[in-house]
């Protein structure tokens, strides 16, 4: 090149990315913050029990916040999980009630399977017929709550139908670490990992920040879209699974709600709601410090009421922290390029 | 071959050597209609090794349409296309650029939430061991890119907040990076200045040197003789003919894409100034602008030039009370305006036609006439209800007026095109009758006919006794039009020159802040 021109460097973005990348850090100061604070009230808080308590509450929501987030990233949203959570922990219990020696492998694989035919079924509807998928998942959540219903009627599954074995899952540790709590950190290591390192992974992040110049790059948005539904799908169908196993017993309102809350966790995690960022550990952490929140609460004798309100209040503060750090962005950037710009 | 007249001689770079040559790519006989719309009924082009090629035409005349052809994106309904002289179907846009072929688009296809390397290298990053992603040769790659094209981005940066002018850069480093054999640019220069469209013609000239075709859209003609060694021009959907620059004049291109002689470009008539309409003493927004002072008579067009990002749009912006000045003071007709208040400005007879008419001027899904009325609503309605009628006669009288084309005048207005889309924000803040008029690139991203409709009726306004003051990126319409040129650098004044001092180099110096001392 021969008129080659000379620029002053552009502005970087050293100091703001590293903010951002150090959002997960952010939320793991404050679920420390929130530890230490409750243990100064509560000195039982600390003990081994309880912070096993802490981790075996949040692994549910996490492990559902981990599918959220492949959905949510691609700017779209899955209402079904709950439901989702709440049939296959009752299919899974009652096939173990009419066949108690299975194995309990099968039991996994069950919920799984489950799970990743009603993903399917909304990934399909979402990309094929072009639903919006608040509207696919939203009716998912209602028709699978309705067919629970009347595969439940009434019943309830006991611990006495369920194997010990596949019980024990759901309270036994390692080192003193909940099983739980280890098979969704390597569901959180594999699934981050994948989002992060392979071009799959990074095609769900171009759909999500610009559905256009994905399909332009030759990205298949539809397959990919389907994917995250899929994916979504089956580990709500694991986690229903898990739930069985922690509960030990499961009636019509298994799983009840949780959408909401796996949403208010992937969001202050640090996931936009509107697609394109966030991570997975940034969810799973989101989904720790809301019960660990909820469980300080409880243990300084807080009225539980107050719970809901504070999770409420932490979602709009994890929001304005995003605005507040975009807004920021901006102006740095605006500011920087006007004295580059004028060469 | 159809239609293909052999360049005679090498004008400066003699790089359509020696013909016949076989062509690089062949679209022949393309057909597409989107339900009844017949968007193209003939699409040629045959571009050869080494050269750049200008596609020419007015909006609408099917250049988009071609071009989302040849980048996989519509399949064409009829006709064949050849690479290398195989012919082959695309299936879409990775078979598209499988094939070589690389496309820039006239808006920027970036992800704001990613880095720029990754913008670059979406869907085929280099990959280390097990199908790994392998970041730091992405980095670097992208790296090497951006030394190769002389700027300095920094590859980990998201593209977030990037101006347009870098994003246009990111999408050339995309082009760039694919070592493309056909790289199509569709209207790659409408939001860069000077020295980035000198960086663009440069990345043109590498590329061909290597070997590769570059198919160029643009409304800027100096650019296409600047840049380019054949034209294509099309018009209604239609090939209407190809031949080597040398053999075309400006009137001769553009009486083939209009299909009628235009008088003149720029058919500024000459007025005489009247009493002071807007005046502005020390005007100063922290960080933007500083000491501004102008002022703008009745019947006199003033242009406000400079290079992007040198704070034009800002002043207006301030001006008309959008953005909060932090010192200075805003007269119409001698009356001072409250700061920071739209409303107040618009009381006092003044109308902002802003630069990105889709996001700031229209409300794209209602009809002409509502979006015409929109700005005189408080005129057209009773006890705080709008009289539908009286939108209707309102918008139609200045559709006609601006001879806006359209179908109905409910239909919604994002079916109209580009230049008719200027016309209706035009017409919105017109039916208010202002006595001062800013217009932000009022031209921009239209064709040629169009282009030179708005002119004369922003010259039948300055007539009337209006008062305009104009933002323009291109020259010649600075210089054809403006009574009086305004030039700001750095968000300074650095000149105020009168039509006669006004020349490309005058205003390009005071631009580039090399006659900073002699400010007005």
């Amino acid at each position: 090149m021969t008129a080659q021109l000379e620029l002053p460097p552009q502005p970087t973005l050293s100091r703001v990315g590293t903010l951002l990348r150090a959002r997960e850090l952010g939320i793991g100061i404050v679920i420390a913050i929130v530890f230490v604070t409750a243990t100064l009230k509560n000195h039982a808080f600390a003990n081994s029990h309880s912070v096993q308590q802490l981790l075996t509450g949040a692994a549910l929501i996490a492990l559902l916040g981990v599918g959220e987030t492949l959905v949510i990233v691609t700017r779209n949203v899955d209402l079904s999980v709950g439901s989702v959570v709440g049939l296959s922990a009752y299919v899974v219990g009652s096939t173990f009630k009419h066949h108690p020696h299975m194995p309990i492998l099968l039991g996994f694989v069950l919920g799984i399977a489950i799970g990743a035919a009603i993903g399917a079924i909304n990934g399909l509807i979402t990309t094929v017929a072009r639903v919006p998928s608040l509207v696919v998942t939203l009716a998912a959540l209602y028709i699978i709550r309705g067919v629970d219903g009347v595969i439940v009627n009434g019943k309830t599954i006991d611990p006495g139908s369920i194997p010990k074995v596949f019980q024990e899952v759901g309270y036994r540790t390692l080192f003193g670490v909940p099983w739980l709590a280890i098979i969704v950190a390597v569901v959180v290591a594999v699934v981050g990992y994948a989002m992060r390192s392979f071009r799959a992974g990074r095609d769900l992040y171009a759909i999500g920040s610009n559905p256009d110049a994905a399909a332009l790059a030759g990205v298949p948005t539809g397959r990919r879209v389907f994917t995250a539904f899929l994916v979504s799908g089956s580990l709500a169908g694991l986690a229903g699974a898990l739930f069985l196993a922690l509960h030990a017993q499961v009636d019509v309102t298994g799983g009840n709600g949780y959408e909401l809350t796996v949403i208010a966790a992937v969001v202050v995690g640090g996931v936009a709601i509107f697609g394109g960022s966030g991570t997975v550990l940034g969810a799973a952490l989101g989904a720790v410090l809301l019960n660990t929140i909820n469980q300080a609460l409880v243990a300084s004798k807080v009225s539980a009421f107050w719970n809901d309100a504070i999770a409420g209040a932490l979602l709009l503060a994890a929001i304005a922290f995003d605005r507040w750090l975009s807004l920021r962005i901006a102006r740095n950037l605006r500011s920087a390029e006007g004295a580059h710009r004028n060469v | 071959m159809k239609g293909f007249i052999a360049v005679k001689s090498g004008r400066e770079e003699p790089v359509v050597a020696e013909q016949p040559q076989a062509p690089l790519l062949v679209l022949a006989k393309a057909t597409k209609s989107f339900g009844a719309v017949q968007a193209l009924t003939e699409g040629s082009i045959t571009l050869y090794a080494g050269e750049a090629h200008a596609l020419l035409g007015e909006n609408g005349a099917g250049k988009s349409t071609l071009v989302k052809i040849l980048a996989g994106v519509h399949r064409p309904d009829s006709g064949v296309l050849e690479v290398g002289g195989q012919p082959l179907t695309l299936h879409g846009p990775a078979s598209s650029r499988a094939v070589g072929i690389s496309i820039i688009y006239q808006e920027p296809t970036l992800f704001p939430d990613l880095s720029v390397a990754e913008n670059i290298y979406m869907g085929r990053q280099p990959l280390a061991a097990g199908r790994r992603i392998d970041r730091a040769r992405m980095r670097k790659d992208a790296e090497a890119v951006f030394a190769q094209l002389g700027v300095a981005l920094d590859p980990d940066r998201l593209a977030r907040g990037l101006s347009v002018a870098d994003q246009q850069i990111v999408e050339i480093a995309k082009a760039l990076s694919l070592e493309a054999k056909v790289l199509v640019m569709d209207e790659p220069t409408a939001a860069l200045t000077g020295v980035e469209v000198e960086r663009l013609f440069e990345v043109m000239r590498t590329l061909r040197n290597q070997g590769a075709a570059v198919l160029f859209i643009s409304h800027r003609l100096e650019e296409v003789f600047a840049s380019c060694q054949r034209v294509t021009i099309m018009r209604d959907g239609r090939y209407v003919r190809t031949a080597a620059i040398e053999d075309l004049t400006v009137d001769d291109i553009i009486r083939s894409m209009v299909g009628r002689d235009l008088d003149t470009l720029f058919p500024k008539t000459e007025t005489v100034p009247g009493e002071v309409i807007l005046q502005v003493e020390n005007l100063n927004r922290e960080g933007v602008f500083s000491d501004i002072s102008f002022e703008v008579r009745r019947g006199e067009i003033v242009a406000l030039a400079g290079l992007v990002g040198a704070g034009r749009s800002e002043v207006a912006r301030a001006i008309f009370g959008i953005d909060r000045r932090s010192s200075g003071v805003v007269r119409i007709s001698g009356t001072e305006l409250s700061n920071g208040s739209p409303q107040a400005s618009m009381a006092a007879g003044m109308a902002l036609v802003p630069e990105d008419r889709r996001q700031q001027g229209l409300v794209m899904e209602l009809g002409l006439d509502q979006n015409i009325a929109l700005a005189s609503l408080g005129r057209l309605s009773k006890f705080g209800i709008i009289r539908r009628a009286s939108e209707g006669a309102i918008a139609l009288t200045w559709a006609e007026r601006l001879q806006l084309k359209f179908s109905r005048l409910k239909n919604p207005v994002s079916t109209l095109s580009g230049g008719n889309q200027q016309k209706a924000v035009l017409g919105k803040w017109l039916a208010r009758r202002p006595t001062l008029l800013i217009i932000d690139e009022p031209t921009r991203g239209i064709d040629v006919g169009t282009k030179a409709e708005v002119h004369r009726i922003l010259d039948g306004l300055v007539a009337e006794g209006m008062a305009i003051l104009m933002i323009s990126s291109e020259l010649p319409e600075v210089l054809g039009m403006a009574d009086r040129v305004l030039v700001l650098h750095e968000g300074r004044l650095t000149a105020e020159l009168s039509r006669d001092e006004a020349d490309e180099n005058s205003i390009m110096r005071a631009a580039s802040g090399l006659d900073a001392g002699a400010a007005a």
